[in-house]
């Protein structure tokens, strides 16, 4: 690994929704601007740990968590921290692309809007240009910035859904099975994507994919029934894993 | 008589229907087949073949039997000695017949009444034995048919399918029918209305008071009468009135009504949507007379008296009260029609704001609110159209006086209020004060057709494709 600083850090994580617990003990590394993959079966906790991450569990009433969660070194699971800074500089790609209901260029000004980082127009105009470049959308879009986000195809809404993602500038950027509704074109387009990305953005991906997971992740994290099974780099994970069960599921005889 | 005979079809059909399937059940048991649908559908078959036909026989005979029975009493009554009487004399003696025979005839009985008395009685029970005699032979022969085909083990489930689709159809085309009714009803009377006042002079007049105007024969109006009648037929003011207070009433609805949705859909608890919501719903259920005595005698007056303290002259009855207790009414429309489009957005357009660090309130005023605009909208003009179709609260509150003012202090009226006014106590039907009634209802109805439509179409344009 050419850069091994610790970006997010999670210790002795637990997370409950209401009796259930969805997370146990969860101690977990993630490298900075690498690809991190967790895999694992379906309700195995993936999608609870990358929102908590960026605490949009903080939407769901009965979410109850403990534990640390570092990033940079700084602990974000308590009340003080800034929800919304926090989450500026976390972004998040949703299984289902979610376009707003607004135009291409409104759906990625979006961000730089409420945060106040375009004092005028032209400024606003280069990051949204900048965002749809990075997220390899401009070329199609740029004569039809003022249609809506929703008349695109699925894997064009998914793009901007990651354009409107970086377009904060965010540190690390979270996705939650973001190919899962997209054909293998589309899901090919956004694997290229990921992998430019993470020259500047550390990125975590939930998936589904064996394939995927060897396709774009560095290191690969494997969880089952809310607990971490085992992490490692993702050439180990998938040709000589340490645990039993990940050798099971990574070879599909569960899951 | 009638009520009789319709309990014993429904009796017998009930019976129809167990021994329908009894039937198919032992048919197809014995010659070991499968029937073609379940044994409850042969019941049903039986049952709606005995009951249907024989229902409408009854209900064309009632209908049609004190038509039919007038007619021939009348020609006998013409072919015999009282030839030389017109229709509208035919007409009166039937009346007289009718009254002696129903024992509540007062004046002198000549021989003709008596006679045709007599004979109207025996047409009566001659009707009454013929219709019981006929409907019974229908019912055996409908029920037979359905009989033979049911022993024959026909498709009982298509056949009831098809009649239970021709019910459900006619059902439909009554209220269908209904509307269409009601629009000609007023259709005719208006064009009755507008043959007096030219249409024109209605719609863009500014002088409303149809209690000066006096005709005696429509056909013999002099111009100079007309200019006078004219000026009692301009219905502006009452437009005017109308939008005023519906506006003023929508000042006070749109944002409490919005706001307060917003509140329920988006940050109250569950525990506290659960009461409020009801609660705010009964608002709803309070019938527009009790918001109408509210307004008249609680929010008028104290509107009038806090007026007095800084020297200014209240009406009792203002557009003021009127308009904002009408307002109170809509609310529960608007916040729970926008309660409900919120909650329609999905929370996947929620999430995705959160995720690039937007608070609460700046995803609801940038991605729900105009993701539900549609709705909101819709909801809104849908609100218009009651506010502007209310009438108790108005008559009781508002005034009567047709005034153009857009001084909320004064009092002012609506077109429904006119409408009360007009048609209220008793009234001959041909005069243009009447007729007047039906042409501002006719121009109401479009208004709100308008309306409506308009709300639709911008709900459809507008609408966003959430995925």
């Amino acid at each position: 690994m050419t850069n091994n600083k610790v970006k997010i850090k999670t210790e002795k994580l637990d997370v409950f929704y209401g009796q259930k617990q969805a997370l146990k003990n969860v101690n977990l590394e993630i490298f900075n601007r690498e690809v991190t993959a967790l895999i694992g079966p379906s309700g195995c906790g993936k999608s609870t740990y990358i929102r908590c991450i960026n605490r949009m569990n903080d939407v769901i009433e009965t979410c109850k968590i403990s534990g640390s969660i570092k990033i940079d070194g700084q602990e974000i699971n308590n009340k003080q921290i800034d929800v919304v800074r926090l989450r500026e500089r976390i972004g998040m790609v949703f299984q289902k692309p979610n376009p707003f209901p607004k135009s291409i260029y409104d759906n990625v000004a979006y961000g730089p809007q409420i945060h106040g980082l375009a004092d005028h127009k032209d400024k606003l105009d280069q990051i949204v240009q900048t965002s749809l470049k990075k997220s390899a959308l401009w070329e199609e879009v740029k004569d039809r910035l003022d249609e809506p986000g929703t008349s695109l195809s699925g894997g064009q809404q998914q793009r901007l859904c990651i354009a409107r993602a970086i377009s904060v500038n965010p540190e690390v950027i979270l996705m939650d099975e973001p190919c899962s509704a997209l054909d293998p074109i589309a899901t090919a387009k956004i694997e290229e994507l990921m992998e430019e990305l993470k020259k500047t953005f550390t990125i975590v991906i939930v998936t589904h994919s064996m394939a995927q997971a060897v396709r774009v992740s560095q290191r690969t994290g494997f969880f089952h029934l809310g607990n971490l099974i085992e992490v490692d780099t993702t050439d180990k994970m998938f040709k000589n894993p340490n645990n039993k069960m990940t050798q099971d599921y990574i070879t599909g005889r569960f899951g | 008589m009638n009520l009789a005979i319709l309990l014993l079809v429904v009796l017998f059909s009930t019976s129809c229907f167990f021994f329908g399937r009894k039937k198919i059940i032992k048919i197809t048991s014995e010659n070991k087949i499968r029937p073609n649908a379940l044994p409850d559908y042969y019941g049903y078959y039986l049952a709606l073949w005995c009951a249907i036909p024989a229902v409408l026989i009854l209900a064309l005979w009632t209908v049609f039997e004190p038509t039919i029975i007038k007619a021939i009493i009348i020609n006998n009554l013409s072919s015999n000695n009282l030839s030389e009487l017109n229709p509208d004399e035919l007409n009166l003696v039937y009346q007289q017949i009718i009254a002696l025979y129903a024992g509540n005839f007062t004046g002198t009985i000549t021989e003709e009444i008596r006679l045709g008395a007599e004979n109207y009685k025996s047409f009566l029970s001659i009707a009454e034995g013929s219709k019981i005699v006929i409907l019974i032979s229908f019912l055996m022969f409908t029920t037979l048919y359905a009989y033979k085909k049911l022993i024959s083990n026909n498709k009982a489930r298509e056949e009831v399918e098809k009649i239970v689709k021709a019910v459900l159809f006619t059902c439909s085309l009554v209220a269908i029918l209904t509307t269409i009714g009601i629009i000609f009803s007023l259709l005719f009377e208006s064009i009755k209305f507008f043959t007096t006042i030219n249409i024109f002079d209605f719609l863009f007049g500014t002088s409303w008071s149809p209690q000066r105007a006096f005709v005696r024969d429509a056909s013999t109006i002099t111009p100079e009468e007309y200019n006078e009648l004219k000026d009692a037929f301009g219905s502006v003011p009452l437009f005017a009135g109308t939008a005023f207070i519906a506006f003023i009433a929508m000042i006070v609805a749109v944002p409490i009504g919005l706001f307060s949705g917003i509140y329920l859909a988006e940050y109250a608890s569950k525990k506290v949507r659960k009461y409020s919501k009801p609660i705010i719903e009964i608002l709803a259920g309070i019938p527009t007379v009790v918001y109408g005595f509210f307004a008249a005698l609680t929010v008028g007056p104290f509107f009038r008296e806090f007026g007095e303290r800084f020297g200014l002259e209240v009406s009792s009855e203002s557009a003021l009260a009127a308009g904002l207790v009408m307002g109170v009414m809509i609310i529960p429309y608007i916040s729970s029609l926008s309660d409900d489009v919120i909650n329609a957005v999905p929370q996947s357009l929620r999430d995705g704001s959160y995720a690039v660090g937007a608070t609460k309130s700046e995803t609801i005023k940038k991605v729900v609110i105009p993701a539900a605009l549609p709705g909101i909208v819709g909801s809104v003009l849908l609100a218009v159209s009651r506010a502007i179709g209310e009438t108790m609260i108005v008559v009781m509150a508002a005034g009567l006086a047709a005034r153009l003012t857009i001084n909320p202090l004064e009092s002012t009226t609506t077109i429904t209020t006119q409408i009360v006014m007009i048609l209220i106590g008793d009234q001959e039907f041909d005069s243009p004060k009447t007729q007047s009634a039906f042409a501002l209802g006719l121009t109401l109805f479009f208004a709100t057709l308008i309306l409506n439509y308009i709300a639709l179409r911008f709900v459809k344009k507008y609408r966003e494709k959430y995925e």
